[in-house]
């Protein structure tokens, strides 16, 4: 037998007016008057009380800034005294919406990288500082576009002659969806990071200040505010603020274990669509991330066509976040959603990808992002919508430049790809010597380390704890899987490619020499004095 | 996205359509339409030019090789310090040191259109209103509203008082608001005015702060053309209104400023929030990330504002040749029978041909309008697109040509205000 719902296993009792006005859940269970009373009265006294605090309050003060912001006192007149009487009913409010962004970080996410902009590590003014693995920023391959930098700058930036590429070229207003050649040259990019057998159209790119504005365009563009989004977890922490923030729109989690290697299930898919629609919410795409943030694992080929076939199914959009597609290190090869859809030209319209030159190209500071679609609609409103992001026209000449000297990102691209799975394959065997085990990965800047065994209790609080623990003890900086909505406690995303090869001994020493202080439970970590110094060797 | 699919393109789009297909040029194409509808500055481009030909050194990171790293790796969204500087260094002086601004009230953002929207998404909620007063800028239909859900709500300003806000036309806007069941959040002026090439006086200035006060709502002062006004001493900003009744009510107050119009630099997309509100500082900032500058225009700007030689000698003359332009096309349209509102500031002026107005109409001004554009082959604003309640009035921009294409515009004035009066 099915239960029912609260309304009728409960028996209809007289309403208890001091019960419906206090508790106005019980008065959507006992009936409409309920609602109207139990939600209007409460309002009403909290304003009351409000109107009563404001008009008794004695001085005018400012809310207190967050511990990031310091900011300058303005200077006050002695005749703040007269505020009250000169007619001003008290602080000048915002928005809701800005309200809440206001508040406080209370994301570890967001706290720990407050903390390391606090207290940074610096091998030689700060040896005691956090060092930061909490941000995915490849700092590996740098070296490559400075050397390109010393032997082609001025011609790149300032033109040797001519019209368009001299500062006059620069200077005036630009189509806010980019220059064509920029356009072109980043379709080019695109194409030998991931083309393989299809080629990335220029018409197809729309430019845009980042991957950030980029999902926050491609969310309004698709969906209106209370509607959803399913996304396979864990998922990057900054996805709750870029597509909900401004939108109004919603994320569903949709959870992958590591029983499965945290690959995305079709069947927890249509189980959450199925959900959300019992609820009345409209879901109106899939939003995925591949290679995965921060899992760092890739979406088969068959996996693709089935992810496709269930959009296809329900009618909905698929967002593919590609931007760690260049960043590989394994021996799979990544296949962009792009590559499936030649076959399938009816289900072009559904699938929009998001790239960016802030992980594979390591500028994340010029801030130059893309958004790839087939749908003319969403190109043409997207384009629209670039006017509120659009890239900064010496960057976009500079970087013209780069992508278009193709032996320059080959040779970039190879060079990149072996630095990162050397870090990763130093970073993973320091661990493992640890006794601490990660998902298996081929792509990204981190990877997903599993302290699960380290935790107590097993649940978000004990994650929570290690690392508080990690941060204030160890002095690593790490983002806790709760961060990232995992279901499975004691997973942590380590970014590697931050690090350099002399701090990555530097870290696991840190959590070994401090592990009876991490983890005081744990009584058997087996941690041999001989693993440890050919470690810190 | 169905709003956005709905958004009609408003009829300057022919205008515009009409430019790009025969557009003047002085070489291949003289009888083709010039382009005065776009308030672009370039009369002070060399200015620019020579100092970035001598300091090179602005537009790379130098031979430390840490200076490229940082640049590149820089996505803070609090903005390099050295570009707040010397932004705020730069805001003092357009406005003769009269005021200080802090860097740490400066939110960067990737233009004045995102500067705009921005503080929109955080003062009001969809459904709520921002009052304007007309004329105004075309563009404010679309960035204030088109993803935030917010209403404007015009301030009519009419010739009788050369379109100056009073208190009047500001309780009638508010009152218009609130019978339409609206919440009003805020006002917010363009000073110097964009379309009206003027900067608003100082009267007027505390007129609105006072009615902003009472009403509890926010006041936005989008000083885009703070740069471009004639003098130092025309511009007053709400800065100055501020810093003389000591900051009192300051909270409510978010200035926006680019580098678009007075530095002649759109493509750059450079722009600021300055809030004196400590809580819409911090949103902005956050929400900042959504439209960031790029760290390495940041870099090259700190580099070239912080020089206050390049910047007092700029501000100097880029004021001058505006002004002298003004005075070219005032006196152009002057003998050709045309008068315009008295202009202080700004990259056009507010042109009055009503009189030529069969009828006093919107119809019968966009009829003149495309007689114009077709015939005469100006591509100039009418009143209407930015909302004038007086039709016959135009916008034309006069600093994105050299003088001699703007001898050309005024002669094809001449020859069409003759034979007018011809056929009349």
């Amino acid at each position: 037998m099915t239960r029912n719902s609260d309304s009728e296993t409960k028996p209809r009792k007289p309403t208890r007016t001091g019960m419906r006005l206090i508790v106005p859940l019980q008065g959507i269970v006992q009936g409409r008057g309920g609602l109207i009373l139990g939600s209007l009265i409460p309002c009403a006294l909290v304003y009351f009380l409000q109107l009563y605090l404001k008009r008794h309050r004695s001085s005018n003060t400012l809310s207190p800034s967050t511990s990031a912001e310091n900011l300058p006192e303005l200077p006050r007149s002695s005749s703040r005294a007269n505020l009250l009487t000169r007619g001003s009913i008290g602080r000048v409010p915002v928005s809701s919406r800005a309200s809440s962004i206001a508040k406080p970080n209370d994301c570890p996410y967001y706290i720990g990288l407050d903390r390391v902009r606090e207290d940074p590590y610096d091998e030689i003014n700060n040896p005691n500082g956090i060092i930061q693995l909490g941000l995915s920023e490849n700092r590996l391959s740098l070296d490559l576009i400075e050397e390109w930098l010393s032997k082609n700058l001025s011609a790149s930036m300032l033109g040797e002659g001519g019209d368009d590429l001299n500062i006059c070229g620069i200077a005036a207003y630009q189509p806010s969806d980019g220059l064509m050649e920029l356009k072109v040259a980043m379709a080019g990019f695109m194409t030998e990071i991931m083309g393989r057998t299809i080629s990335f159209n220029p018409s197809s790119v729309v430019l845009i200040s980042g991957a950030t504005p980029a999902l926050e365009i491609l969310s309004f563009c698709l969906a209106d505010q209370g509607n959803a989004f399913l996304v396979p977890t864990p998922y990057y922490p900054g996805f709750d603020r870029d597509m909900r923030w401004r939108t109004g729109v919603e994320l569903i989690p949709v959870h992958c274990r590591s029983c499965d290697d945290f690959t995305l299930s079709i069947k927890a898919l249509d189980q959450a669509f199925n959900q959300a629609r019992k609820r009345g919410q409209k879901v109106r795409g899939v939003l995925i991330s591949n290679p995965s943030n921060p899992v760092g694992n890739l979406l088969s080929i068959d996996m693709l066509y089935d992810l496709l076939d269930f959009a296809r199914e329900r009618n909905i959009h698929i967002i593919s976040d590609e931007i760690f597609a260049g960043s590989m290190y394994g021996n799979e090869e990544f296949v962009s959603m792009a590559q499936i859809l030649n076959s399938e030209d009816s289900d072009r319209d559904r699938v929009h990808i998001i790239y960016g030159l802030s992980k594979d190209f390591s500028l994340p500071g010029f801030r130059v992002g893309v958004i790839y679609s087939f749908n003319e609609n969403v190109l043409a409103a997207s384009r629209k919508l670039t006017r509120f992001a659009s890239i900064s026209a010496p960057t976009q000449r500079l970087v013209v430049s780069m992508l278009s000297d193709t032996k320059f990102t080959r040779e970039y691209m190879k060079t990149n790809r072996e630095r990162i799975k050397k870090m990763h394959d130093l970073f993973v065997e320091g661990l493992r010597e640890l006794g601490i085990e990660s998902a298996k990965s081929s792509a990204g800047l981190y990877c997903w380390v599993d302290m699960s065994r380290l935790i107590s209790p097993y649940n978000e609080k004990g994650e929570l704890e290690l690392w508080d623990k990690l941060s204030n003890i160890a002095k690593i900086n790490v983002t806790p899987g709760s961060a990232c909505h995992c279901i499975e406690p004691g997973w942590f995303r380590c970014c590697f490619a931050t690090l350099n090869e002399k701090q990555i001994p530097l870290v696991i020493e840190r959590i070994l020499t401090r592990n009876n202080l991490i983890c005081p439970h744990q009584n058997g970590m087996n941690w041999s004095l001989t693993c440890c110094s050919k470690i810190i060797a | 996205m169905c709003k956005l699919r709905k958004y009609i393109e408003p009829t300057v789009v022919t205008g515009w359509k009409a430019y790009d297909e025969n557009p003047y040029n002085e070489s291949y194409n003289p009888s083709g339409v010039i382009q005065m509808g776009l308030a672009e500055n370039q009369v002070s481009f060399d200015v620019l030019e020579e100092y970035l030909e001598k300091h090179s050194e602005a537009t790379n990171w130098g031979n430390k090789s840490c200076g490229f790293r940082e640049n590149a790796l820089f996505q803070d969204y609090h903005g390099l310090l050295s570009f707040r500087k010397a932004m705020a260094s730069f805001m003092e002086q357009i406005r003769g040191g009269r005021v200080k601004f802090s860097p740490e009230r400066l939110v960067i953002t990737a233009g004045a259109t995102a500067a705009n929207e921005l503080l929109t998404f955080i003062l009001a909620d969809p459904g709520d209103a921002l009052l304007i007063p007309t004329p105004y800028y075309p563009g404010f239909d679309r960035d204030l509203r088109w993803r935030t859900g917010v209403k404007i709500v015009p301030i009519k300003c009419d010739s009788s008082n050369n379109f100056e806000i009073t208190p009047e036309s500001l309780e009638a806007a508010y009152n218009e608001a609130v019978s339409m069941n609206i919440k009003v959040r805020g006002v917010l002026i363009t000073n110097p005015s964009n379309p009206l090439g003027s900067t608003i006086k100082r009267s007027v200035l505390e007129e609105i702060l006072e009615f902003v006060t009472r009403k509890n709502i926010h006041l936005i002062s989008d000083e885009i053309y703070s740069g471009s006004a004639f003098s130092c001493t025309e511009f007053v900003s709400i800065s100055e209104v501020l810093e003389a009744r000591g900051y009192l009510e300051a909270e409510r107050v978010h200035v926006v400023y680019s580098l678009s119009k007075d530095l002649g630099l759109p493509g750059f997309r450079v722009g600021t929030i300055y809030s004196y509100n400590d809580k819409v500082v911090t949103t902005a900032r956050r929400m900042s990330s959504f439209t960031l500058i790029s760290s390495q225009t940041q870099q090259l700007l700190a580099s070239m504002l912080s020089d206050k030689e390049f910047t007092q000698n700029y501000i100097k003359i880029n004021r001058e040749r505006l002004r002298k332009r003004y005075e070219m096309i005032i006196d152009g349209l002057r003998r050709a029978g045309i008068e315009c509102l008295k202009g202080n500031a700004g990259l056009f002026c507010w042109m009055n041909l009503s009189n030529l107005l069969e009828k006093h109409t919107k119809e019968h001004e966009l009829d003149l309008w495309k007689t114009i554009v077709h015939e005469v082959k100006l591509n100039i604003s009418p009143g209407s697109s930015c909302h004038c309640s007086e039709p016959g009035w135009f916008r034309v921009c006069f600093a994105n040509m050299s003088e001699r294409t703007l001898e050309v515009a005024l002669r094809r004035i001449h020859d069409f205000m003759e034979k007018r009066s011809l056929i009349v």
